[in-house]
């Protein structure tokens, strides 16, 4: 009546340890239903599509006037900081809903089956992508309507925002870590916010650095939010490749390199 | 369902489970205090405890789910902690809470689980409609689950533990809380499943799903395997039914107790404020040299009524408390353990 599997595993020998094929194919699988999710539940979108729409708007008439003379000098620097600020708050709904996810019953299921260990973190945070790119779209598209030109391009417009996206991906699974040591999804939500609100107002998201002290300028050079902020401002205002995209990128790598693997070890002995 | 297993797996005649010592802290709770369990390929094992007796820790650690703090476990000779990965390919589980997501339907479940478990994109399809029709899914297939019965859950949450048809399953208490007609179609189920060469571990509170499912049960109590043996070894040790005595005077009611346990020879429970008396019937002949022993006694009689063993009787009798109080000493459990082990 059926391929049975035990036809199927006489095939195919047991084995330990799961290839990289598989894990790339298993972590697909798991953004598939990621995507599922967020198609049956839509309502989970609307801090990405009103939070850019909102902040947008009422970022730039408020401290337009003030920083650049008007709004319309304002909107070059602040579409691009806007940008990343939405975008990496984005990322912490990654934690929260991780948690939640985790305190259902299906998540056992995951455990049980013989997938990548990896799998169902990977597979919620590519899902999450979706959201960042929503973001980054209504930003953009926002910046627009109230009449911003970015000189670099639609290319290096795009490429400004595949570097939100990557960027936002990899700082996702310091909130993912978060998520998974956690107990309670609001615990996941407080902290992950008490991080994220000096990092991104601590730098030079809405104001030119030159106007702060010198000790608070200190840490907004070398705060990684800025550097993206300038890599996104030079590719979509002028398209040009920096320094700072490098470093970016690099310290995108580096927050995978070390939260991927430390989130993973919790989530496994989190049982 | 027609696979026939014996030759695909070197281990599949053997044991299904063997389990040694196996134990489980949460904090100062031992949850899981030195379980052993042989469960033997292709047969239904039932492992019967109530509410924290260490039934669904068991099992989490047997489907790796959860790490022995120390014991080791074997699936089909393979490690539950050095070869994790394989016996997750050996194992179907169906949790306590249905483990299947509440935001999507039916059919996207068990796609996504196929799709999981290396089935291509059509063949996963296929899977799913295929089981839904088996469970009698496939009208509520595309709805999402928030509408679906305790039942409707169940029996998807157990579909989607089938996909790989995997010669083990377990099943953590899988009727708690169904109405009878769904228990009886859940219990045909799991019938079914053994029949095509599966072995089933399934825990239960119910003495009677144990007694109509299982060929082999293991009682459990506060983390130990208190009595093991077939069903019909457990029942002969319990007593076929219980004898419930209420006394017209409250005040009776110890001496009603010593004159029970004089005469039947065996223990007895005493609900006070009900003024009732409980105590095994192992043969029912003795009841009336005990009813001629109370009227010599004076002690005069409410109510008397006979009942099928429940696991409240199981308990009384096995570990000599009720379920409800879990204070006397680890030793005398121990002891009775050895009374009672068959």
């Amino acid at each position: 009546m059926k391929t049975t599997a035990l036809d199927r595993n006489a095939a195919r020998p047991l084995k330990n340890y799961t290839s990289f094929g598989q894990s790339v194919r298993n972590s697909l699988s798991m953004a598939y239903r990621g995507l599922l999710k967020i198609r049956r539940t839509p309502e989970q979108l609307f801090d990405v599509t009103l939070q850019p729409i909102l902040f947008t708007l009422m970022f730039t008439y408020i401290f337009g006037g003030a920083i650049s003379g008007n709004v319309h000098n304002y909107l070059p620097v602040i579409i691009p900081g806007i940008l990343v600020q939405t975008v990496i708050t984005t990322s912490i709904v990654t934690g929260v809903q991780l948690r939640e996810d985790m305190d259902k019953g299906v998540f056992d299921r995951f455990k049980s089956l013989p997938i990548a260990r990896i799998a169902p973190l990977a597979g919620a945070l590519l899902a999450d992508t979706i959201r960042y790119a929503i973001a980054t779209v209504l930003t953009f598209a926002m910046g627009y309507i109230m009449g911003y030109q970015p000189d670099g391009g639609l290319g290096s417009v795009a490429v400004a925002g595949l570097l939100v996206i990557v960027c936002s991906w990899a700082i996702s699974w310091i909130f993912a870590f978060f998520g998974v040591i956690a107990r309670t999804a609001s615990s996941v939500q407080g902290i992950s916010m008490i991080v994220l609100f000096p990092l991104t107002f601590l730098s030079n998201a809405f104001v030119p650095v030159k106007t702060m002290p010198d000790w608070l300028q200190w840490f907004v050079n070398i705060n990684p939010i800025s550097h993206l902020v300038t890599a996104v401002r030079d590719l979509a205002n002028s398209g040009t490749i920096g320094r700072d995209l490098t470093l970016s990128l690099v310290g995108a790598a580096v927050a995978v390199a070390v939260f991927a693997p430390l989130t993973v070890r919790a989530y496994m002995r989190r049982a | 369902m027609s696979h026939k297993p014996g030759n695909t797996f070197p281990h599949l005649d053997g044991w299904a489970v063997e389990a040694r010592g196996l134990k489980k802290a949460f904090g100062d709770n031992r949850a899981v205090d030195g379980v052993d369990l042989n469960v033997r390929a292709g047969t239904i094992y039932g492992v019967l405890g109530p509410n924290g007796a260490g039934k669904t820790t068991t099992i989490r650690m047997l489907a790796t789910l959860l790490r022995p703090d120390a014991g080791t476990a074997r699936i089909f000779g393979y490690d539950v902690v050095k070869e994790p990965q394989i016996v997750r390919q050996l194992i179907g589980v169906t949790g306590q809470y249905a483990s299947v997501d509440e935001s999507l339907s039916a059919t996207e479940n068990l796609v996504i689980f196929s799709r999981l478990l290396g089935l291509g994109r059509s063949e996963a399809k296929r899977k799913a409609a295929e089981l839904l029709e088996e469970f009698g899914l496939t009208e509520a297939a595309k709805r999402p689950l928030k509408n679906f019965s305790g039942g409707m859950r169940r029996r998807l949450d157990l579909a989607a533990s089938l996909i790989a048809q995997p010669p083990l399953i377990f099943l953590d208490e899988p009727t708690t809380g169904l109405d009878p007609r769904t228990r009886a179609q859940m219990w045909a189920t799991i019938r079914r499943l053994v029949e095509t060469g599966s072995t089933v571990l399934l825990t239960t509170q119910y003495l009677d799903e144990a007694d109509q499912l299982a060929d082999r049960i293991a009682v459990i109590d506060r983390g130990r395997v208190v009595a093991e043996g077939t069903v019909n070894e457990l029942k002969a040790s319990i007593g076929n039914s219980s004898l419930q005595l209420r006394v017209q005077d409250p005040q009776d009611i110890q001496r009603t107790r010593q004159i029970v346990e004089r005469v039947l020879q065996v223990r007895s429970s005493v609900s006070a404020e009900a003024g009732k008396v409980t105590a095994p019937m192992a043969d029912a002949d003795r009841v009336t040299d005990l009813l001629v022993a109370l009227r010599n006694e004076g002690i005069r009689l409410a109510e008397i009524s006979v009942q099928k063993p429940t696991l409240d009787e199981v308990f009384l009798t096995i570990t000599g408390h009720g379920v409800e109080e879990n204070q006397s000493s680890k030793t005398e459990t121990t002891e009775l353990m050895e009374e009672a082990t068959v």
